[in-house]
């Protein structure tokens, strides 16, 4: 019965997708002409930003951080978006903005393809199109704003543990799933790091928590028995870390063992305040919104083109260069600790 | 019943035995396992940590496990119980964050409540349509965790979320006893009573045995399959709540995959798949040996690579002995019949 219902609601998603890509194409090839009146002067720094959908605490805060900016450089920000993040929702909200012919679109793209089309189509229409948090194809959007490289996770997990645990014993780290891409590509470089800059730290085991929280619990008890000696745990997983520290909070070793990783601050708040993790890291969507609504801006006026080597200036974030294929690097992850975890809401 | 009491030959007695041997094998297996990761790490039973999480990790599955040994004892199976502590898990942490301040009791109410009303479509539906229990479960399976994707979205009850007088019950203890160990010990004595003692609990075996044969003496077949599925799901509920209050985070994947965990704990515990056979002890037993086994892998130094592997050995190694003390249990019974004659 459930299913039924199911499979008619996603057949009727399904139809209204394909009527409006169908309405979004046709209206939009008889409106060539009139898309160029808007950008006609030398700058129309109407950006609006588009994330994966409304109602999400964490572009709620990357929305500020751009309002934020927009305002200091007196631009005019708006915010659309879907309610649901599905692949193509993201199509029909290009397309209107693209008649009604802003400056640029800052998009978190739900899908790197389905969307691709109706990015071009604007950019066609001399709108700028930025991508930030997850990115489209690269030849679609004209910059890429990255929230952070590997390597700049990496360390900075064994820079906080290192700096919890003074310097030297034994860590371990708890894992997602044995075969998580990402995290896999983290403890690699986590393990070179540790070797060339910080010899006194061993790294012991690592185990997975398959992102379970049973798993990521029992897999922190045992790191707990097995090690006695354990002095620190990294976990580059937010669910990990969550799991970890709900297990440290109430045992033993709370306070005696620091724990670092990834983690979101709703997530890690009421271990903050508890004591049982000291700091934990992740990107500042704020920064990470700021910076979109500067590289638009940058590329509304001509500054940059999205070339590699181009440069521009983002308020108080400072300066910064496009990369290899558009790709602007937000920075090292940003460290959330007691004093600051009260600021966010994500 | 109006039957005339049957004179107790030496046949049933040793029926009796036989079903008691078979949760002390699985006993006896859990105590192997406790005593070998004690050897290796006498942490892992005479640390504070070690014997709280000895007696708590398995909580939350028992209660789950024994509902799902009562449905499978009605020769069904319940596959969507992973969803249904999902959806209650979540239930309840919304719950918390909307009606700020509602004492914990009513939320214990409403979330058992949510369950067995899930398990009431369950059963309705295995009842009424007569399709079997694995299709209808299985598609309620898919059906429940797609509501929660909904609700939940990207969302996340996150631990600060939650009164600190609800979480301290996840992990606290009283006289050394976590309290979840404590509801799930008197949900598991009601249980077994309940099941051993009344006509209620009777009927259940007898519909699992012959569900035709049930049907013609005249049992309302019905109303106890959808009392079946709904205990089931109340159960599923309470174990939600309960594991709310320990991880204090519940994302819309809360619960996935336990279905197996439960189906698994009760075969292992000696609950006949093909129904009519086994107790809730047993299932609660085997709910606290694959758990217990799961935590005492890493501490014996098994590779976390290996780890499932032997979880999944040591399954097949319960039912093959399992298998082979019912089949010897069988031929003695036999012999014994013939010796009565």
């Amino acid at each position: 019965m459930f299913e039924h219902k199911r499979r008619a609601g996603a057949l009727t998603a399904l139809a209204v997708g394909v009527a409006l890509l169908a309405t979004g194409c046709a209206v939009d090839s008889g409106s060539e002409g009139g898309s160029d009146g808007g950008s006609g002067d030398s700058a129309n720094l109407a950006i609006t930003f588009l994330p994966k959908n409304l109602g999400n605490p964490y572009f709620d805060t990357s929305s500020t951080g751009a309002k934020e900016a927009i305002d200091e450089f007196g631009g005019t920000f708006a915010e659309v978006g879907p309610a649901e993040a599905t692949p193509d929702a993201q199509v029909s909200y290009i397309n209107t903005l693209t008649q009604q012919g802003v400056g640029a679109i800052a998009v978190s793209a739900n899908d790197p393809e389905a969307i691709c089309d109706a990015l071009n189509e604007a950019r066609d229409a001399n709108v700028k199109v930025v991508t930030f948090d997850s990115d489209t194809n690269a030849d679609c959007r004209d910059v890429f704003i990255n929230q952070a490289d590997a390597e700049g996770i990496a360390k900075v997990q064994v820079d906080l543990v290192a700096d919890q645990i003074g310097g030297a014993g034994e860590i371990a780290i708890l894992s997602a799933s044995a075969n998580a891409t990402n995290q896999n590509a983290w403890i690699e470089m986590m393990e070179e790091y540790l070797a060339s800059d910080y010899p006194d730290i061993t790294l012991v085991e690592t185990v997975y928590g398959d992102d379970d929280d049973q798993t990521s619990f029992d897999k922190t008890a045992a790191l707990l028995q097995t090690h006695p000696e354990l002095k620190g745990i990294i976990s580059p997983t937010t669910v990990g870390i969550s799991a970890a520290a709900r297990y440290l909070s109430t045992s033993d070793y709370k306070g005696k063992v620091a724990l670092t990783g990834l983690g979101t601050p709703n997530q890690m708040r009421e271990y903050v305040e508890d004591g049982t993790v000291t700091a934990f890291a992740l990107w500042n969507p704020a920064d990470l919104g700021y910076l979109a609504a500067y590289a638009s801006k940058a590329l509304i006026e001509g500054d940059i083109t999205g070339a590699e080597g181009d440069s521009f200036e983002a308020g108080k974030l400072g300066d910064y260069e496009v990369g290899a294929d558009g790709v602007v690097l937000l920075g090292d992850p940003f460290e959330f600790n007691a004093d600051n975890i009260g600021d966010f809401d994500f | 019943m109006t039957a005339p009491a049957i004179e107790r030959s030496a046949a049933t007695k040793r029926l009796r035995s036989v079903g008691a041997a078979r949760e002390f094998g699985i006993l006896l297996a859990l105590v192997l396992v406790v005593l070998a990761a004690t050897i290796a790490n006498p942490n892992f039973l005479f640390s504070a940590d070690g014997w709280r999480d000895l007696l708590l990790t398995p909580a939350i599955l028992v209660l789950v496990a024994i509902g799902q040994a009562i449905v499978i004892i009605t020769r069904n199976v319940d596959l969507s119980v992973g969803s249904i502590l999902g959806l209650s898990a979540y239930l309840t942490g919304r719950l918390f964050v909307d009606l700020q301040g509602i004492p914990i009791i009513v939320v214990f109410v409403i979330a058992v409540g949510f369950g067995a009303l899930l398990g009431l479509v369950n059963g309705a539906l295995v009842a009424f349509a007569k399709v079997p229990a694995m299709v209808i479960t299985l598609g309620t399976l898919y059906a429940y965790r797609g509501i929660n994707v909904l609700w939940t979205g990207s969302d996340r009850i996150n631990a600060s979320d939650l009164p600190k007088s609800f979480l301290a019950l996840g992990t606290g203890q009283i006289l050394y006893i976590p309290i979840l160990t404590i509801i799930a010990l008197v949900v598991l004595i009601a249980a077994a009573w309940f099941m051993k003692n009344t006509r209620g609990g009777r009927e259940f075996y007898a519909i699992g045995s012959d569900p035709a044969a049930a049907e013609l003496y005249g049992l309302r077949v019905t109303r106890r399959l959808l009392i079946a599925f709904a205990l089931s799901g109340a159960l599923s509920g309470l174990a939600g709540v309960l594991y709310a209050a320990r991880y204090g985070t519940i994302s819309s994947q809360a619960g996935a995959g336990w279905e197996l965990d439960a189906v698994g704990a009760a075969v292992i515990g000696g609950v006949a798949i093909t129904g009519g056979v086994g107790s809730v002890w047993g299932a609660a037993i085997g709910a606290v040996l694959l758990l217990t086994i799961n935590r005492a892998l890493p501490i014996l130094g098994i590779p976390d690579f290996w780890q499932r592997a032997v979880v999944g050995a040591l399954i097949i190694g319960a039912i093959v002995l399992d298998r082979v003390l019912a089949v010897r249990a069988k031929r003695r019974l036999i012999e014994a019949r013939e010796e009565d004659r």
